[in-house]
């Protein structure tokens, strides 16, 4: 059970508190100003005070916090904190100290409707938002009719779905949203390369559909022994959880994921893929220290899909000692600038083919330094986005969707590989 | 507040505007009246001006004056009993959402009076026919049990509650789950009898400890929420997953059902729930036989787990904790999945040490190359405190793996090469544990470590250095001239590098008695007269005795033999593995403790005890507990009276033995057995008596730490490590010196052990 609530800004100052039980008083919140805000040693996210304990997650220049005296579950302080984020997002689209202040009011409305006494309650940004408005989406005459169905839908079996949705065309949505994680040895051999794989859909489809999904996988909960089994385009999953609506029941029985989906937007479900990875990108770099004063670079990046593709947005970070002073830097394609403030050569690409390759050549002067320590030299690191081309090769086989009335429905597919800061590569 | 309130300043604007005829103004108002609030000024003046505003259509500004009610009832107690009207009138609107609103408010006000117009609309509120004031109101008893538990007693809440159990709706049986588990919690720690109540001796007192027979679950309960797990929203799983975490099963089929049946939520988006499921699973899965169940159960655990690594880092962080935990149980669950505890560059430091931690458990002859390689990885990068964890992994993996140990060397050594300062020093002392692992094995290495001394500057590098010296003095051929440094800056040396370098320089003499005649005399001058620690002073007076009386005597005790070091499988001792095991998730188990360890007050922590001992089965588990600790304690005692071995050399060797006596009494030895030693004609007799029947008795009548005349001081400071390095140089080398290889828990046994061969040889010398 979580006591307190509380955010925080850098400064420690209180914009939000919220108690929800008679064991903590409002002062608890100076203990958490002085002992971790103010205190730069603090390296863990639980901090335990006495016998109170401070759950915190800073976000942009906030402090989210939960609050308890119990041995309450770790796990569901921080999955809720971060649903609270979540939420915030939806609503007032990011979470930092000033919509914080100009939101107050919905941030408290907010938290008594998704947390009771310490225990979460409804947080189904969809559900809330039919009773929880903000002045763009006014509509307090309709709510008070409705409420009683809201209520209903807030507790009910299926609570995510009103069960009066409908649409003049039936379209289904769905996105795969593939996260790279790679990590590459100096020697060039893959340490780590794995998928964390998303399954968007955007459902607008009338009354109570009941759809069933098929993805080209082969669920490998029992990775050995039936390796004799495999074909060769069905993917390995090594696990997938669920949006509530998939009845785990009958996805452990047989391994049909079925549901009623909620109406609009939700994640499906998430995957995890570390089999046959496709990388997206090969990175050859050549990293000298010809002089205590100089580092050169050779990097060469190859896009290493279907030409007929094409990867956006691509980014390299390549960091340089800490006591650069300058770089120059020569590009083929994109744009290659240093940073000096996160010490880095950032070399954007905005579009890329598939099968394209180019190089970047630098050299980065160092300041002469009396501290004789070896340069660490972190990873470079790639982040990109490719459409149409998912990393583990998932490729989704039908979406069904049947409903009383008998609808004809269009579903649409799409397909994305991306990585924000999980593609790296050690310089050697 | 008898005074008229003063006419100027925010609050009299704020005043004027909530009496405004506009609403707007009026709406406009409160909200400033709770900003104000938030930042921590006292707006209780204005609670009758605000109350009047609780009459409205606007849900918002209700909403609004409720929370401001909720903040400030306590503070204005006669005031409250103006809102009562409107908060029961609420509690019967059409509206649901009023209702469940004004329930939910009404419950937490803070006073007396309001709680006496609670009770109807309560109970009327936990039978409404919507769900949503249902689930509501069953964690409103929760609430009203907190401020005032006789009446949730008298009003039978707590039976209605248990009847919700068996509601319908998924979410409601979820609520009442949650608000029942709380209560219990509650109730635990109220007195067993009321106080007594001399105004009402008619009618015996009521009653404010609810029935304990309403919070067992039977097994018609355990099918209902087995059927609301699957459809309840992800909190209300949670709520469930931790009552099935309670439940007892009647016998082994009822066990293998629950886990069947908690498994589909493995698969579930919120971590919270994976490991809630987890939990029921280890609790339940101790009961289940069945082979291929537990090998299903403990493969389909795997992946989940895996999965909760590319979680946000402070969930991520939850989740390794408890995989360390969990691998501490069952090591296998993860053999094969070690890469994905890979650290990645920008992972926050807390999560790569946990990470790090994981990897070495996992580490196996398969992946060690690999595992090798990323720890020398980091070991370049710029965390001082993560650089020297992960060159102790690799000393961790050298001790684990024998067939790995030359490898790792060679990483230490290529380490060593970079000159790092902080890099060198943690190699040093993790190369010690090797040398201790694989005597003689590794010689080669010395001279690359001994051109290093002048590197070192922390004490514990220097002292495992000088370990290492002295170990090897009769193969390194200018070892007298190495120690004579140290022994050059003896005085300005921290105590732990004192007493090394002079059980270094005695174990030389021992070894080449002709060359260094000179240098020990010096040190033992140098630690009899110059040092102010007791221990250091002690312990040089020992060896000059041993030295001076028996030179035979002082070879079997100086360069006696060890006893082989590994590295533990459990961090914990097994009773509490097995506690923090059915706590997966808690914050116990993120911190490896049980609960009541970091509780301490608050309305667990006093009565913990108390509620221990009202169950049974709790009370097997803490006495299983209590007794580890007991153990731990004894062998605590028992190596504290292996270095007691000394006191017969040392009367031996001429000390009177009432020195020797009183310095006992010091050490902490019961009156009984300075008695009875004082009795004796003889004291050599007796204490050799005492020290025989003692060490074959059972331990647990040994007094408390009967201290040795030479850690005697140290160990009264109850400092398990400083009696470690206290006592171990005597007989051993320095274990106890930090070598993170060795948990406390098989320190001690090793010592046991350790001093079980020590005490054979002493009393062969009589």
């Amino acid at each position: 059970m979580i006591s307190a609530f509380f955010i925080f800004n850098q400064k420690g100052e209180v914009l939000i508190s919220r108690l929800f039980r008679q064991d903590l008083k409002r002062s608890i919140s100076d203990v958490f100003r002085i002992q971790v805000i103010s205190n730069p040693d603090v390296r863990s996210p639980i901090i335990t005070l006495g016998s109170t304990s401070f759950f915190h997650v800073r976000i942009n220049n906030v402090y989210v916090v939960g609050v308890t005296k119990c041995n309450a579950s770790a796990a569901l302080v921080f999955e809720f904190l971060y649903r609270f984020i979540t939420i915030s997002r939806s609503y007032f689209s990011k979470l930092d100290e000033e919509s914080v202040k100009n939101n107050f009011v919905l941030i408290y409305e907010l938290l008594d409707e998704i947390i009771d006494f310490g225990f979460p309650q409804n947080s189904e940004i969809d559900t809330l938002k039919m009773y929880i408005t903000t002045e763009s989406i006014k509509s307090e005459m309709a709510v008070r009719e409705d409420s009683s169905k809201i209520t209903i839908q807030a507790t009910g079996a299926t609570s995510w779905r009103r069960s009066d949705v409908k649409y003049r065309k039936n379209e289904a949505f769905v996105d795969v949203i593939e996260t790279v994680n790679l990590l590459m040895s100096k020697e060039g051999a893959v340490l780590r390369a794995d998928v964390d794989g998303q399954i968007l859909m955007r459902a607008y489809l009338s009354g109570t559909p009941e759809c069933k999904f098929g993805l080209n996988d082969k669920l490998v909960l029992q990775k050995r022994g039936n390796e004799a089994t495999k074909s060769d385009d069905a993917v390995e999953l090594d696990d997938c959880q669920f949006h509530q609506c998939v009845r785990l029941g009958k996805f452990d029985s047989d391994r049909s994921i079925s549901f009623i989906p909620p109406d609009g937007e939700f994640e499906l479900m998430r995957y995890r893929s570390t089999s046959n990875i496709n990388l997206p990108f090969r990175l050859q770099t050549h990293v000298t220290e010809p002089s205590k004063s100089r580092v050169e670079y050779t990097i060469h990046l190859r896009a290493n899909f279907d030409p007929k593709l094409n990867a956006n947005n691509v980014l390299l970070r390549i960091p340089t000692p800490l006591n650069t002073t300058g770089v120059q830097a020569k590009v083929g394609v994109g744009k290659a600038k240093y940073v000096p403030g996160e010490n880095v050569i950032v070399w954007k690409i905005p579009r890329l083919q598939g099968a394209q390759e180019c190089t970047l050549t630098a050299e980065a002067d160092l300041a002469a330094t009396t501290h004789r320590q070896a340069w660490s030299r972190p990873p470079i690191q790639v982040d990109f986005s490719v459409v149409m081309f998912t990393a583990s090769g998932l490729l989704v086989r039908f979406l069904k969707v049947f409903e009383k009335s008998g609808y004809q429905s269009v579903k649409w597919v799409r397909y994305l590989s991306k990585a924000n800061g999980s593609y790296q590569i050690r310089v050697s | 507040m008898a005074m008229a309130p003063p006419r100027k300043g925010e609050n009299y604007e704020l005043r004027q505007q909530l009496n405004s005829e506009y609403r707007d103004k009026r709406a406009d108002a409160i909200k400033r009246v709770i900003a104000n609030h938030t930042i921590g000024k006292d707006c209780s003046g204005l609670f009758p001006d605000v109350v009047k505003n609780m009459q409205t259509d606007d849900l918002e500004q209700k909403k609004l004056v409720y929370l401001y009610l909720m903040n400030y009832a306590k503070t204005q107690p006669e005031l409250v009993i103006l809102a009562v009207n409107t908060f029961v009138k609420d509690t019967a609107d059409p509206n649901p959402l009023v209702r469940a609103l004004a329930i939910r408010t009404m419950s937490v006000l803070r006073a007396e009076k309001i709680l006496d117009y609670l009770a109807s609309p309560l109970s009327r509120c936990l039978k409404d026919e919507n769900p949503y004031v249902r689930k509501t109101a069953a964690l409103c008893v929760a609430k009203v049990f907190d401020l005032k538990p006789e009446l949730c007693v008298e009003y039978g809440f707590v039976e209605t509650l248990r009847d919700l159990i068996g509601d319908g709706n998924p979410m409601v049986v979820a609520n009442a789950v949650a608000a029942l588990a709380d209560i219990y919690e509650a109730s635990l720690a109220l007195p067993t009898t009321p106080p007594a109540s001399p105004g009402r001796s008619s009618t015996p007192p009521p009653s404010s400890k609810p029935n304990p027979e309403l919070f067992i679950i039977d097994p018609p309960t355990l099918t209902k929420l087995l059927v609301a797990l699957n459809e309840c929203s992800e909190w209300g799983r949670i709520a469930i997953l931790n009552t099935l975490a309670r439940y007892r099963a009647v016998d082994e089929k009822e066990s293998e059902h629950i886990c069947e049946r908690v498994m589909p939520q493995f698969q579930h988006v919120n971590a919270a729930v994976v490991l809630g499921a987890v939990k029921v699973i280890m609790i339940h899965m101790k009961a289940v036989t069945r082979e291929d169940l537990i090998k299903s159960l403990t493969r389909k655990m795997a992946p989940p787990l895996v999965t909760l690594i590319s979680s946000p880092p402070e969930v991520q962080w939850v989740a390794l904790r408890n995989i360390n935990l969990l691998l501490q149980k069952r090591p296998d669950i993860l053999a094969n999945e070690m890469r994905v505890f890979f650290c990645k560059y920008n992972d926050p430091p807390y999560v790569k040490v946990e990470k790090l931690d994981i990897m070495v458990r996992l580490a196996s002859e398969k992946n060690v190359d690999t595992l090798l390689g990323e720890l020398k990885e980091y070991a370049s990068e710029v965390d001082v405190d993560f650089v020297r964890k992960a060159v102790r992994a690799v000393g961790q993996v050298a001790i684990k793996i024998d067939e790995a140990a030359e490898r790792c060397v060679g990483v230490l050594m290529d380490l060593i090469e970079t000159r790092v300062s902080y890099v060198v020093q943690e190699a040093v002392i993790v190369i010690k544990d090797i040398f201790r692992k694989y005597p003689h094995s590794y010689e080669g290495i010395i001279p690359t470590l001994c051109s290093n001394l002048e590197e070192l500057d922390e004490p514990e590098a220097k002292a495992s250095l000088i370990w290492i010296i002295g170990e090897y003095a009769e193969k390194i051929e200018n070892a007298d001239e190495l120690l004579g440094t140290f022994l050059e800056s003896f005085k300005e040396e921290s105590y732990p590098v004192q007493l090394q370098t002079l059980t270094a320089i005695v174990k030389l003499f021992l070894k080449k008695p002709d060359e260094s005649q000179t240098i020990v005399q010096k040190v033992l001058q140098a630690a009899t007269k110059d040092c102010d620690s007791a221990d250091v002073r002690d312990r040089a007076y020992i060896y000059w005795r041993l030295l001076s009386s028996d030179p035979a005597a002082a070879k079997s005790v100086v360069l006696a033999v060890r006893p082989p070091i590994s590295l533990p499988q459990t961090t914990v001792a097994p009773a509490i593995l097995e506690e923090l095991l059915a706590e997966v998730s808690s914050l116990a188990s993120v911190y490896h403790k049980p609960a009541a360890t970091f509780i301490g007050k608050g309305r667990l922590g006093a009565e913990e005890m108390q509620r221990r001992a009202l169950e049974p089965e709790e009370e097997n588990a803490r006495e299983k507990a209590l007794q580890t600790v007991v153990a731990g304690q004894q062998a605590e005692n028992l190596l504290d009276f292996d270095a007691d071995d000394d006191q017969p050399q040392s009367s031996s060797s001429g000390i009177d033995g009432s020195q020797s006596l009183s310095m006992l009494g010091n050490g902490g030895i019961s009156s009984t057995t300075i008695s009875n030693v004082a009795k004796s004609t003889n004291p050599l007799d007796e204490l050799m008596d005492l020290f025989s029947t003692a060490s074959m008795a059972a331990p647990a009548t040994m007094p408390v730490a009967p201290v040795s005349t030479v850690s005697g001081i140290q160990g009264l400071q109850d400092d398990r490590s400083d009696a470690f390095a206290g006592l171990t140089g005597l007989s051993s080398p320095p274990q106890g010196l930090g070598s993170g290889v060795t948990s406390p828990v098989q320190g001690q046994s090793q010592q046991k052990a350790g001093g079980g061969g020590a005490q054979d040889d002493l009393l062969g010398l009589f």
